[in-house]
């Protein structure tokens, strides 16, 4: 095998316009699933710490269920099932079975953060005559958020990638353009680089935006 | 005045952990500003007992009554007893993420919903008190760990509380810092603050104390005034905690 990298930067300036559309519905997919992740996560994380054995329960057995089946396996049932029952859109099926499966890792992270932070803090807040639910918003979480941050950013770099997998329920993201030129023009290889490319490109980006949000948020160190 | 009155009662209060009894029959009461300091060795049940009086840790038996309310964690909202009892910890556990201010401005404002203009000046005046204005737009981490224990005291006064309870207030901090917290709890105590001290600083014991508590495996052993309790001890475990510690 042999690059030819005259053709592939041809090829990378060609398809520009294409693969900005296909950036930007990969850029969609992951912010809108990662976003409904968040309080997916946040929800069963509470979940997990409130010391309610049916709720602990429920909260483990979705992440075992994530945990336990192939990203792969939960979109096609999110495709399959969502778009018969609900007459949802690819997209829309795509984005949840997303947020479905990063919302399970997601739980684990702030269910960690949480518990990371000291028992003093809770009773400080409580000794001051704050109620369960207004220490763990206003003490708790923020602290705990903050915390959670380098894992989530992490996991919002896992979420970008995986919202390729969204190629095979039809969308043209990054990856599904690529398999797409990659079939017209009979050469897999420039254009699965091309995608490469484009996927480092957003895994920078947002990796500048998590170091810059963590920065202002370290104000109080 | 009259006969003062009874901020804190407690009676034949009992409390486990499991299979631990830590709190023995503990008969204990506290008048309108007084300063009651708790002493005893580690394990004794110092913390416990103080933490049951605002509820952190609940009783198992007994009785607690606080300004002549018995309250039942149960039924009660145990929130409007801590508005009452301010509580200050030996490691502060001010809140890391809010500056000084947001700190004594947090449960005024959440809990009591008093407009945040009000209680920035009241916290202000707060902070002046224990002569630390200069800080207020500080955040913790910045603050030495006297300053970070004023500013506790300031957050728990911010309730406007009728008692006030300190959990080995100083233990945490370099020898140079302790004047600065003991001199604001002598501040407090002479403003009448009814207070309950676990401490290990006896001059701060024989200068403010009313009255002196000897605890012992859960049990009081012996209280009394500090003159009397510390160089007349009735008790022959008093006498040896004493010259263990003197
Ligand atoms: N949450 C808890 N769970 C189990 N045991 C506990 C708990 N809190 C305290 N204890 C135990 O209860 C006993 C009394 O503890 P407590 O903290 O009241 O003692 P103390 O007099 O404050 O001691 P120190 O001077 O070391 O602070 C100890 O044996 C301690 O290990
Ligand atoms: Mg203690």
């Amino acid at each position: 095998m042999y690059l030819n990298i005259i053709k592939f930067g041809e090829a990378l300036i060609e398809s520009r316009s294409l693969f900005a559309e296909a950036a930007w519905l990969t850029l969609k997919l992951t912010a809108i699933s990662i976003f409904i992740a968040i309080f997916i996560g946040l929800f069963f994380a509470l979940l997990k710490i409130s010391n309610i054995k049916v709720l602990e329960w429920i909260a483990n057995f979705y992440i075992f269920i994530v945990r336990g089946t192939p990203l792969i396996v939960q979109i096609f049932v999110f495709y399959y099932g969502l778009t018969e029952i609900a007459m949802i859109s690819g997209f829309w099926s795509a984005t949840l079975g997303l947020a479905f499966h990063n919302g399970a890792y997601i739980a684990e992270i702030f269910r960690g953060s949480i518990q990371s932070i000291g028992k003093g803090q809770n009773e400080a807040g409580r000794s001051l005559g704050m109620n369960r639910s207004q220490t763990m918003k206003r003490i708790i979480l923020p602290q705990a958020f903050r915390r959670a941050l380098p894992p989530l950013g992490n996991q919002f770099i896992i979420g970008l990638k995986d919202s390729s997998l969204a190629a095979f329920i039809g969308l043209t993201e990054i990856f599904g353009a690529a398999t797409t030129m990659g079939a017209n023009t009979f050469d897999y290889m420039t254009w699965l680089l091309v995608s490469a490319v484009y996927y480092l490109i957003l895994v920078f980006l947002l990796t500048l935006l998590v170091s810059f949000v963590e920065k202002k948020m370290a104000a109080s160190d | 005045m009259s006969e003062a009155r009874e901020m804190i009662r407690v009676e034949k209060l009992n409390k486990s952990f499991g299979d631990l009894h830590v709190l023995k029959d503990i008969d204990f009461t506290v008048k309108e500003s007084e300063v009651v300091v708790l002493i005893g060795a580690s394990g004794s049940g110092k913390s416990t007992l103080l933490r049951c009086l605002n509820y952190l840790e609940l009783k198992n038996d007994g009785k607690i009554i606080i300004e002549g309310k018995e309250t039942d964690p149960k039924r009660d909202d145990l929130n409007k007893v801590r508005q009452k009892v301010g509580m200050v910890f030996q490691h502060f556990n001010l809140f890391p993420h809010k500056t000084v201010l947001e700190n004594v401005i947090e449960a005024p404002t959440q809990v009591k919903k008093i407009k945040k203009s009000q209680a920035i000046e009241e916290a202000k005046s707060l902070l002046n008190k224990v002569g630390l204005a200069d800080k207020a737009d500080d955040y913790p981490s910045r603050l030495s760990g006297g300053q970070k224990q004023r500013v506790a005291i300031a957050r728990a006064l911010a309730m406007k509380p009728d008692i006030m309870l300190f959990d080995e207030p100083t233990s945490a901090l370099d020898p140079e810092l302790v004047g600065e917290v003991l001199a604001t709890m002598k501040e407090l105590a002479k403003e009448g603050m009814t207070m309950v001290v676990v401490t290990h600083e006896m001059g701060f014991a024989r200068e403010v104390a009313d009255k002196v508590v000897y605890m012992h495996d859960g049990r009081i052993v012996e209280e009394g005034e500090p003159n009397q309790l510390f160089d007349h001890p009735q008790e022959q475990r008093t006498q040896e905690f004493l010259s263990s510690i003197l």
